[in-house]
């Protein structure tokens, strides 16, 4: 594909979030030069001040909907972007803030906050998705550098990026890992979650968190005895899968599986 | 190859900066060890635990690169060993469906163990290899390779079973139309130290398969860990030379029965079983509707933890991937039957339920395997069964198969093989 003369533009928008998956894109230190020489960051508020019009090639989406406010400007950032990709757990699945959606958000901010009639927000955080087509969702929390750099270049390049979806398993026994599981030494979401992190926790004994959300044709039901078995109770259970991605749905509908 | 560059290149100037020289070595390498095969090995010997010592000592001296059992995290995992105290001395395994524990002997055996997660393939052939980066150059564009490994590999500790497994994939990688010189480059001049097992583990059942417990074939050295030390046996002149350095004496009559008896106890105590597995073929292909499937696809997790441990499942996924600077690397990666995107083709994924994708996997190991490539895919090592996160049985899913057979697989008419 020839390059157009002109560098593609990119902005960075945040919605309900920690910042931690824009950071990812400033961590890329060693290839941070390769990108800024390849494409025009023109909103980033993270990294420069400077702020060049609309629209935009690629945007690229952090956080949750969590206001009636953000879900208006989110229609605007649609509206000015080519390509649209949401990064990390917020923007995909609703991030963990989306933990309210379990619960009433009013008694939250009533518990909260001393004047909780100044605080306006919607009952559920909901991903991206669910109020604008997507071009492309990265998982994790935060999202792998590796994959959003691998993303990005896929979009300039216009080819289809290699994020596999299949499960962190096959990233934990391909590093060489040894499974935590099976030695017992922890509980682990490992098998029903997506491979992205390079099996990060795995590899260092901890089990997986789930941070990159479900993978494909995900089993929970089938690994549930498994973690029982470790003496987690049914409410320990709903916990594990009421983190990050809470409300994506095969992590949902495992969690109230376990409610009672 | 698209390149992705400034301006269009011109007609690219291939340059190869991989070391010839290199490979050519390597091929007189490996074509040594059968050049004064006609020697006979010789009788068993008797080797100290000093003298394992110096077995490693010598490998090191010849310039191997030596891997062998270790303890970490956990479980028994090959890596590097340069001393026998690097080695399991006093450890052992507790293995049962989705289990696995490491515990104290209460002697100091080095080799008291059975098969950990770890295949000797994660070194024959990587879980990732690049196999090649090109990149825009003042000539055109420039590719490089760094997928040949520079130091031969001597293998400590291989069970029977693995050799049977090392012997697969050689017909894989070595023996078919294609080479592969990945692995070819690994392969050669390889150094393989069996030992020959003096205890089972609870998921092994290489007696069903004819794979072990004795090493029979495809060894430099085989040993069998005895009381006071080792019997030796040379498999090939070039273990019968490596032998002659160390400290060693024949071995005595009584030894002799000692190590034969040691693998015959082995083999009697398997913690698993497939029976008939001549069988197999016949009986999978003609239950390839068998209600089981669907029981199965309801534990099975898809994680593809199976593939990713048995010592011959080889498949790959290649991808070429293209970065800011214009360059462009291709690597090759484990993938797993048990993907979705592994049997993707234009318009979605053959397999996209777990149920085909289990099904797959069982009746290729078990089954079509023997059409393609003349044995089973399986050598019983048990590694499936420990490392299942959810402890799914290959034996227990074959025995409850041919418990209840479809009616068409007791005719006399056999399923053919898929080509």
């Amino acid at each position: 594909m020839p390059r157009a003369a002109r560098k593609p533009k990119l902005a960075v928008w945040k919605f309900a979030s920690c910042d931690g998956c824009q950071l990812s894109l400033l961590d890329c230190e060693d290839e941070l030069l390769a990108v800024a020489g390849n494409i025009d960051i023109a909103y980033f508020p993270e990294a420069t001040r400077t702020v060049l019009r609309g629209p935009y090639d690629v945007s690229l989406v952090e956080g949750s909907i969590t206001t009636a406010h953000d879900a208006h400007r989110l229609h605007q950032v649609r509206r000015q972007s080519r390509r649209l990709i949401t990064i990390g757990a917020c923007a995909t699945a609703g991030g963990i803030q989306a933990l309210r959606n379990f619960h009433d958000v009013e008694e939250f901010t009533r518990q909260v906050y001393a004047h909780p009639d100044y605080i306006s927000t919607l009952k559920t955080a909901t991903p991206i998705s669910a109020h604008v087509p997507v071009d492309f969702e990265l998982r994790g929390c935060p999202v792998d550098k590796g994959q959003l750099l691998e993303v990005l270049t896929a979009f300039l390049h216009g080819r289809p990026a290699h994020v596999p979806t299949h499960g962190v398993c096959m990233e934990c026994k391909q590093r060489g890992a040894v499974c935590v599981l099976v030695t017992g030494a922890a509980a682990c979401l490992g098998p029903v979650t997506q491979a992205g992190c390079g099996a990060l926790c795995p590899a260092y004994g901890r089990g997986c968190f789930g941070c990159f959300g479900p993978k494909e044709t995900p089993n929970p039901v089938s690994l549930a005895p498994r973690l029982a078995a470790r003496g987690l109770t049914p409410r320990d259970l709903q916990r594990l899968y009421r983190s990050f991605n809470a409300a994506s749905e095969p992590f949902r509908q495992e969690g109230d599986r376990h409610g009672g | 190859m698209q390149h992705v560059g400034a301006e269009p290149p011109d007609p690219p100037a291939l340059r190869h900066t991989a070391d010839r020289s290199r490979r050519i070595a390597l091929d007189q390498c490996a074509a040594a060890p059968n050049a004064d095969a006609s020697r006979m090995p010789p009788a068993p010997a008797l080797l100290t635990r000093d003298g394992l010592d110096a077995l490693l000592a010598a490998l090191h001296a010849d310039g191997f690169r030596v891997l062998g059992p270790t303890v970490q995290d956990g479980a028994i995992i090959y890596d590097d060993v340069v001393r026998v105290a690097d080695l399991p001395v006093g450890w052992t395994d507790r293995q049962d469906g989705g289990s696995y524990r490491l515990e104290r002997r209460d002697d100091t055996a080095v080799f008291g163990h059975t098969v950990g997660p770890y295949a000797w393939k994660r070194f024959l052939h990587p879980p990732l290899l690049r196999l090649w980066r090109a990149e825009p150059g003042a000539d055109g564009v420039e590719i490089a390779t760094d997928a040949h490994a520079a130091q031969p590999m001597a293998f400590l500790g291989v069970r029977a079973c693995e050799l049977q497994a090392i012997a697969i994939q050689d017909k894989v990688f070595l023996h078919g139309p294609f080479v592969d010189p990945h692995y070819k480059a690994r392969r050669q001049g390889l150094f393989i130290v069996a030992v020959n097992c003096g205890q089972a583990g609870g998921t092994c059942f290489c007696a069903s398969m004819q794979a072990g417990p004795k090493a029979e074939a495809g060894f430099d050295l085989a040993l069998t860990e005895l009381a006071d030390g080792f019997l030796v046996e040379a498999g090939t002149a070039r273990g019968a030379v490596l032998l002659d350095r160390l400290p060693h004496r024949p071995a005595s009559e009584e030894e002799q029965q000692q190590a034969a008896a040691i693998v015959a106890a082995t083999a009697a105590q398997m913690g698993r079983h497939i029976p008939d597995a001549a069988a197999l073929p016949a009986l999978l292909l003609g239950n390839l509707d068998h209600p089981r499937w669907d029981a199965v696809a309801q534990r099975c997790l898809s994680c593809g933890n199976c593939t990713q441990v048995c010592p011959t499942c080889f498949c790959t996924n290649v991808t070429d991937t293209t970065d800011l600077t214009g360059a462009t690397d291709r690597t090759r990666r484990w993938d797993s039957c048990f993907a979705v995107d592994f049997s993707y083709i234009h318009g979605g994924a053959v397999r996209p339920a777990p149920r085909s994708r289990y099904r797959q996997w069982m009746t290729h190991k078990l089954a079509s395997w023997v059409a393609q490539f003349g044995t089973s895919g399986c050598t019983g090592c048990g590694r499936c069964v420990t490392w299942c996160p959810v402890g799914i049985d290959i034996t227990e899913e074959v025995a409850a198969i041919r418990a209840a057979p479809a009616p068409a697989a007791a005719a006399p008419a056999a399923p053919q093989s898929p080509p």
